[in-house]
């Protein structure tokens, strides 16, 4: 909601959310859970896998679009992810 | 005579079996995993056992819950369908040791096929063409690349007890083959439950095709015709066509005549078939692997001979003749069978979920063999094959013909489909030629 504020206030938030941004890595379609390469507290740079999901005999890897640090990892070994869930946040 | 038989698989196969079974009056019985429950086979059966969660390792692949339904339900035979358990000697071996009728050849032959590199050796020693290749497992990275000096690159990365084209890469030179050994070994061992690795010479543009064998109770082996299965992605087939356009009468002879003596030389029973590689130019051909179980793109052999081949996989099971005249095999006309899966059609993606709506196509030389309807959940915990499209013309113009207007009208609502991929390839210059290969696909979407 940015009514009422300044370009020049804009930009200033703009500039504090990306420093403390925060990125959800979900789940794009309903998978197997087959490997979890990464771990809380790791640095990751971009490109990174996370997890490995499987869907229907095929592997597909789960990458860190961003570097930073893994905060949280939702999933584990043989899970199962519905399109929407959360599998890692990286700051 | 078997009076019933429990068809241990799932989706469009076990659909196709169970008509089979109740157009021949032999009670079926289905299985079926949580995830399953709603699909059009387990109504179609006579009675239909539960046997575990989702996952196949829990489900399809437990041979004792198998087994355990086929006690309770008083099955007299199993028929395995494809993958699952139908290339798993010892599920074969305690399927007759449990008393009951395997529909299928002798898991010695199973045995025998199942290792890559066994079969290879085999077939060599019986007179049929391979590939430079690797006559045992590779051990490791560095016995990989010494293999691969002597095959000469490029070289296929392949597990040994694979199949399905699954856990496959070529290699163009030594960096690649060194990047991709470890990869191809944990898949191996993932997948097919060994890390026994095998190099084979690679072929460029080569043609997929196989032949069709059925081995007698009298031990003669049937070569009943050539298969066509160059359009593939990730190594998958996902159209085939019946006869080869790119195999020559001469070829054809000398191709059929090598799988009857392949299969001979294990001493096959029932259905399977033997899958080579052809180099159209030079009109040679090599062994690649022999499927000893019915293969899902059977239903083209079907239409062009005229014969239900898990028919008579049923009564060669029964320890009977088959039920045509072997010598007076024709084909006739042209088939092609279009793998209709749940993927997006640019890439290919696995794309689970509700089908909303299903309305198949119909009309003359169409058959759909279905293994979803309209309100199924589409999971991800099996391959992607929705149904498959199967057409019939007089010529392979007319099979083309039918089977554009069969894509066209086949309407499939929720997950993903590759349909739109299949009016592409019927619309291209080079499938409508005939004259493709392996390479087809990459073309279609480089």
């Amino acid at each position: 909601m940015m009514v009422g504020l300044l370009p020049g206030a804009v930009d200033r938030r703009g500039a504090e959310a990306r420093r403390l941004r925060v990125a959800e890595v979900r789940a794009e379609m309903v998978a197997n859970v087959w490997q979890v390469v990464a771990s809380e507290g790791d640095s990751v740079a971009d490109g990174d896998t996370l997890v490995v999901l499987e869907s229907m005999k095929m592997e597909i890897p789960v990458l860190a679009e961003a570097a930073g640090t893994v905060t949280k990892l939702a999933v584990a070994e043989g899970d199962v992810v519905q399109e929407g869930d959360l599998i890692a946040v990286i700051e | 005579m078997i009076d019933s038989v429990l068809v241990a698989n799932r989706g469009e196969i076990a659909r196709r079996i169970i008509r089979t079974l109740r157009r021949t009056g032999i009670r079926a019985i289905a299985v079926y995993s949580e995830a399953d429950a709603a699909l059009p086979y387990v109504r179609e059966a006579d009675e239909a056992v539960p046997i575990g969660p989702a996952p196949p390792a829990r489900s399809y692949l437990d041979a004792g819950a198998v087994l355990d339904a086929a006690r309770r339900t008083g099955a007299a035979a199993i028929h395995p369908g494809y993958g699952f358990l139908a290339e798993n000697a010892g599920f074969a071996t305690a399927v007759i040791d449990a008393g009951l009728t395997w529909v299928g050849p002798p898991p010695s032959a199973i045995e025998l096929m199942g290792d890559k590199i066994n079969a290879r050796n085999l077939m060599e020693a019986a007179g049929v063409p391979v590939a430079a290749g690797s006559r045992e497992p590779v051990a490791d990275v560095a016995a990989a690349v010494a293999e691969a000096e002597r095959i000469g690159y490029p070289v296929m990365i392949k597990a040994a007890a694979g199949g399905g084209g699954i856990g496959m890469s070529a290699a163009a030179n030594e960096a690649a083959l060194r990047a991709g050994f470890e990869t191809a070994r944990s898949r191996a061992e993932r997948f097919f439950g060994s890390a026994a690795i095998l190099l084979e010479r690679y072929i460029d543009r080569a043609r997929h095709v196989e032949v069709q064998i059925l081995g007698l109770n009298d031990s003669r082996v049937l070569a009943l015709g050539e298969r066509d299965c160059s359009v593939q992605r990730r190594h998958q087939k996902i159209a085939e066509e019946t006869p080869s356009p790119g195999v020559t009468p001469g070829l054809r002879a000398r191709m059929l005549a090598a799988a009857a003596r392949a299969g001979e030389a294990v001493g096959y029973l029932g259905a399977g078939t033997v899958e080579c590689l052809v180099d159209a130019a030079s009109q040679e051909f090599v062994f690649l692997e022999m499927n000893t179980r019915i293969q899902v793109e059977h239903p083209i052999t079907e239409m062009v001979t005229g014969i239900d081949l898990v028919e008579q996989q049923l009564l060669i099971a029964a320890g009977g003749d088959v039920s045509f005249a072997p010598e007076s095999v024709q084909p006739d006309g042209h088939a092609v069978e279009l793998r209709v899966y749940a993927e997006d059609p640019v890439r290919f993606l696995p794309s689970p979920g509700l089908i909303t709506e299903w309305e198949e196509p119909s009309g003359p030389g169409v058959r759909v063999d279905a293994g979803y309807a309209a309100g199924n959940e589409v999971t991800p915990f099996y391959d992607p094959l929705l149904a498959k499209l199967c057409v019939h013309g007089a010529s392979r113009d007319e099979a083309l013909r039918r089977a554009r207007a069969a894509v066209a009208g086949f309407r499939i609502r929720g997950p993903k489909t590759n349909l739109p991929f299949h009016a592409e390839l019927l619309d291209s210059d080079e499938f409508t030629s005939g004259r493709y290969d392996t390479s087809v696909v990459g073309r279609l979407r480089p």
